[in-house]
C-alpha cells in the first residue's frame, strides 16, 4: 500500500500574504517562523509521484503498443484470469469506501482496493496485448473491462462474493490475501518477465493485505461474543469458493512447464498452513463445509456477477467509443 | 489526551479550589491571556497546552469539527461514482481522492481532540443533526460530469477558503491545512480534467459537463459563506487570525480565477453578470439564492436526509466492530500486564 509518507520529500515555501487565496500552481505553504513542532511531515507531498522504478499499467501499454512485450495466447488468458479475479475484488471493496465501521477501515479498505485495481489494470493491459480489436490495435485494459460479456470474464467465484458484513469482506480479504501472497511469490520466478514485473510490485503490496486481514481475524475472533460469532459465519460462508482458487487446468499446467504460471495446487500447502496458523492463533477452525464446484476460469460465473458489470460497464456502454 | 490538557482546563471546569488556589488560578488566568494576546499580536501560533481563551477554543471546535464532518460527508456524493467510473484510471483517481477525504476527516478530528472533544463525540453529533458540515454536499451527484464539476468548482472553492487556513493562529488545525490543501490542489487538477476530456469529447459529453457546472456553480459560490454584512462571525475570527480574508474577498478571488479558467475549458459559467469592477479592482458577480442557501443549511436540501441517514447507517452497522476492537485490545492489555506482574513476582 502506498501510504503518503512514502511518498514524503518537500522542501518548505514560503508564500506571501497576497498569494495565499489566489495560488493554486503551487499552494506549498508554510508559516513563517512557526517551527512544525511535532507536526511530523506536515510539508510532506501527497502530489508528487515517488520516483522509483514501479511498474505502472500506463508502462505495460506502451510497450504493448510498441511491440516491445506480446504475450502468448496462453499467456494472456492467464493474465485475464488474474487480472479478473483482482477487478471484482476491487470493485467489491470499493463500495465500502464512505461506509466502513471507522475512518482508519474507509482508508484501508480504500487501500486495499486501489491496489487490487491496480493489480487489474496491468494484468488487463497485458492481456490486452495478445487480444485484438475489430480494427487491429491490442485491446486496452478498459475495452477488456468495460466491453466483454460476463462469460468472458475469467475470475473466479471468491472474488465475486458480495461484501456482506465486515465479517464476511474480511473473511474473504483473509483467503484472498494469503492465496495471492504466496501466487505472486512464486509468480515473481515466472519465465514471462513482464508477468514477474507485475507480480514482484503485487506481492509487497498484498503482503500488508495479508497483515491487515490477519489482525482483523484475531481482532473479531477475540473481540466480543457477537464479533466471534459473525467471523465463524463469514468464514464459513466463503470457505466453499477457496477450493476453485487451487484447481489446475490444461492451461496453467501447460504454461507451469515453461516456467511462466504458478500451478495453483503447488501453494495449497503453504496457504493452509499459514492461514492455519492465524486460525489457531484466533481459537478458530477451519469450516468444515461442502465446496462449490466453481468455474470461473472457463466462464461460468456465480449468480452476483452479473449484477458487478451491469454497474461497472453502464456508463461506458452508454456512450461506447467516448473517451474520458 | 487528558494529561496533555490540564493546564488549558476551561475556566468553569476548575471550581471548588481554596481562596489561595483561586488566586493562583487568576494569576495564570491572566499570564495565559497575556501570552495569548502576544501571540495574536506577533501572529504567531497557540498550541494544544497553551492557555487560551474559552470562545477562542469554542470558535476553534465548532469550525474544524464542521470540516472534518464535511470531509467525510462529502465522500457520499463521489463514493456514489466509484463503480460507475467509465474508464479504469478514472476509477482508481476517484477512489483515491475519496480515500484521501477520509484521510483530511481523520487529521481534522485529530486537530480537534487536541481542543479537548473526541471523535466518538463529534461524530454523534454530527449523525445526531446537531452538527453542520459544508451544505454543497447536499446537493446530488447526478452525471459524471458532476466528478468533474466537484473536482474543480467544490474543490476550487475549498482551496481559495483553506489555503489562508495554512496560517491558522491554532497550530494544529494550520498544520493540517498545509497537507490537505495540497492534496485538495491534486483534487482540482483531476476535476477540471475531466471536465477538459468531456468538453472536448463527443457532444453529448460537452453537453453533460455544461449541465454539471450549471448545477455546481452557484452552490460553489455560496460555500464562502453568506455576504459580509451577513456573517456575525467573521470579525472575531479575522481578529483571531484564524480567518484571513472575508466571505466577499474570498468569494471574488474564486470568481475571478473560475472565469481564466472556464475558457480553457470551453464551457460558460451560467452567470451574466460577472465583470471585473475596474475601481474595486475585484471580481463581480450576479445575485446569488441565499434564501436557498439557508433552507438547505436548515435541512431542506435535495440530500440533506440522505446523507445523515447513510452516515448515521454505516456508524450503526460498524458497532459491533468497534465494540470488538476495543474488547480484543483490553483483554491484550490485561493480558500484558499480567504476565509483567507475573515476571516481576
Amino acid at each position: 500500500m502506498s501510504s503518503p509518507e512514502t511518498k514524503a520529500t518537500e522542501t518548505k515555501a514560503t508564500e506571501t500574504s497576497a498569494e495565499a487565496a489566489t495560488g493554486h500552481g503551487d499552494i506549498s505553504t508554510g508559516v513563517p517562523n512557526a517551527a512544525p513542532t511535532g507536526s511530523g511531515d506536515s510539508n510532506a507531498s501527497a502530489t508528487r509521484i515517488t520516483p522509483g522504478n514501479a511498474l505502472r499499467p500506463e508502462d505495460i501499454a506502451l510497450e504493448v503498443r510498441t511491440g516491445l512485450v506480446k504475450p502468448s495466447g496462453d499467456v494472456a488468458e492467464y493474465a485475464l484470469r488474474l487480472g479478473d479475479d483482482a477487478l471484482i475484488l476491487a470493485q467489491r471493496l470499493g463500495h465500502w469506501i464512505s461506509r466502513a465501521p471507522e475512518l482508519e477501515e474507509d482508508v484501508a479498505l480504500g487501500n486495499i482496493a486501489l491496489d487490487q485495481l491496480g493489480h487489474a489494470r496491468s494484468f488487463l493491459t497485458y492481456a490486452g496485448g495478445a487480444l485484438a480489436n475489430e480494427d487491429g490495435t491490442a485491446k486496452s485494459e478498459d475495452d477488456l473491462a468495460y466491453f466483454r460479456r460476463e462469460h468472458e470474464f475469467r475470475s473466479a467465484h471468491l472474488f465475486e462474493q458480495p461484501n456482506g458484513d465486515f465479517a464476511v469482506t474480511i473473511a474473504r480479504q483473509f483467503v484472498v490475501s494469503y492465496y495471492q501472497f504466496e501466487l505472486y511469490r512464486r509468480l515473481t520466478e515466472s519465465s514471462d518477465e513482464t508477468l514477474a514485473a507485475i507480480a514482484a510490485k503485487a506481492v509487497k503490496e498484498v503482503d500488508y493485505h495479508r497483515d491487515h486481514s490477519a489482525q482483523w481475524i484475531l481482532r473479531l475472533a477475540g473481540g466480543t461474543d457477537e464479533s466471534r460469532k459473525r467471523i465463524i459465519h463469514g468464514l464459513k460462508l466463503v470457505w466453499p469458493y477457496v477450493g476453485e482458487l487451487f484447481e489446475d487446468d490444461a492451461l496453467v499446467t501447460r504454461l507451469a512447464e515453461a516456467g511462466a504460471a504458478v500451478v495453483p495446487s503447488s501453494i495449497r500447502e503453504d496457504f493452509d498452513r499459514l492461514i492455519g496458523e492465524v486460525l489457531k492463533e484466533a481459537g478458530l477452525e477451519v469450516p468444515d463445509v461442502p465446496s462449490a464446484p466453481g468455474g470461473g476460469r472457463s466462464g461460468k460465473h456465480s449468480e452476483h456477477l452479473g449484477y458487478i458489470l451491469a454497474e461497472m460497464q453502464v456508463l461506458a456502454r452508454e456512450y461506447p467509443g467516448a473517451s474520458w | 489526551m487528558a494529561a496533555q490538557n490540564l493546564q488549558s482546563v476551561p475556566a468553569e471546569l476548575s471550581r471548588g479550589e481554596s481562596q489561595e488556589q483561586s488566586q493562583e488560578a487568576a494569576q495564570r488566568e491572566a499570564d495565559g491571556q497575556a501570552n495569548f494576546d502576544r501571540v495574536m499580536a506577533e501572529d504567531s501560533r497557540i498550541e494544544p497546552r497553551d492557555w487560551m481563551p474559552d470562545a477562542y477554543r469554542k470558535t476553534l471546535l465548532r469550525q474544524i469539527s464542521q470540516h472534518a464532518h464535511s470531509e467525510i460527508i462529502g465522500m457520499q456524493p463521489e463514493a456514489n461514482w466509484i463503480s460507475r467510473a467509465p474508464s479504469l484510471k478514472r476509477k482508481a483517481i476517484l477512489m483515491a481522492k475519496v480515500q484521501d477525504e477520509a484521510g483530511h476527516g481523520l487529521y481534522l478530528y485529530s486537530a480537534a481532540e487536541t481542543l479537548g472533544q473526541n471523535r466518538d463525540k463529534m461524530t454523534a453529533d454530527l449523525i445526531a443533526g446537531k452538527a453542520r458540515y459544508s451544505s454543497i454536499f447536499n446537493y446530488p451527484a447526478l452525471t459524471w460530469a458532476d466528478m468533474g464539476a466537484i473536482g474543480w468548482l467544490v474543490d476550487g472553492a475549498a482551496i481559495c477558503n483553506q489555503v489562508p487556513l495554512c496560517r491558522a493562529s491554532y497550530g494544529p488545525y494550520g498544520r493540517a491545512m498545509v497537507r490537505i490543501c495540497k492534496e485538495e490542489s491534486f483534487h482540482q487538477r483531476q476535476g477540471f480534467e475531466i471536465l477538459l476530456e468531456l468538453s472536448h469529447g463527443t457532444p453529448e459529453q460537452k453537453q453533460m459537463a455544461q449541465d454539471a457546472v450549471n448545477r455546481w456553480y452557484a452552490p460553489a459560490l455560496m460555500m464562502f459563506g453568506p455576504p459580509d454584512d451577513d456573517s456575525p462571525n467573521s470579525r472575531q475570527s479575522m481578529a483571531w487570525n484564524i480567518k484571513r480574508f472575508s466571505n466577499d474577498e474570498l468569494r471574488s478571488r474564486f470568481v475571478g480565477m473560475m472565469v481564466e479558467q472556464v475558457r480553457v475549458l470551453g464551457l460558460t459559467l451560467p452567470d451574466s453578470e460577472i465583470r471585473f469592477n475596474e475601481e474595486t479592482r475585484k471580481w463581480e458577480h450576479g445575485p446569488l439564492d441565499w434564501n436557498e442557501f439557508k433552507e438547505v443549511l436548515a435541512g431542506r436540501g435535495p440530500c440533506n436526509a440522505q446523507r445523515l441517514e447513510r452516515r448515521r447507517e454505516a456508524h450503526d452497522d460498524g458497532a459491533w466492530v468497534r465494540e470488538a476492537a476495543a474488547a480484543y485490545a483490553a483483554k491484550r492489555q490485561a493480558k500484558q500486564s499480567m504476565t509483567t506482574k507475573e515476571y516481576a513476582a
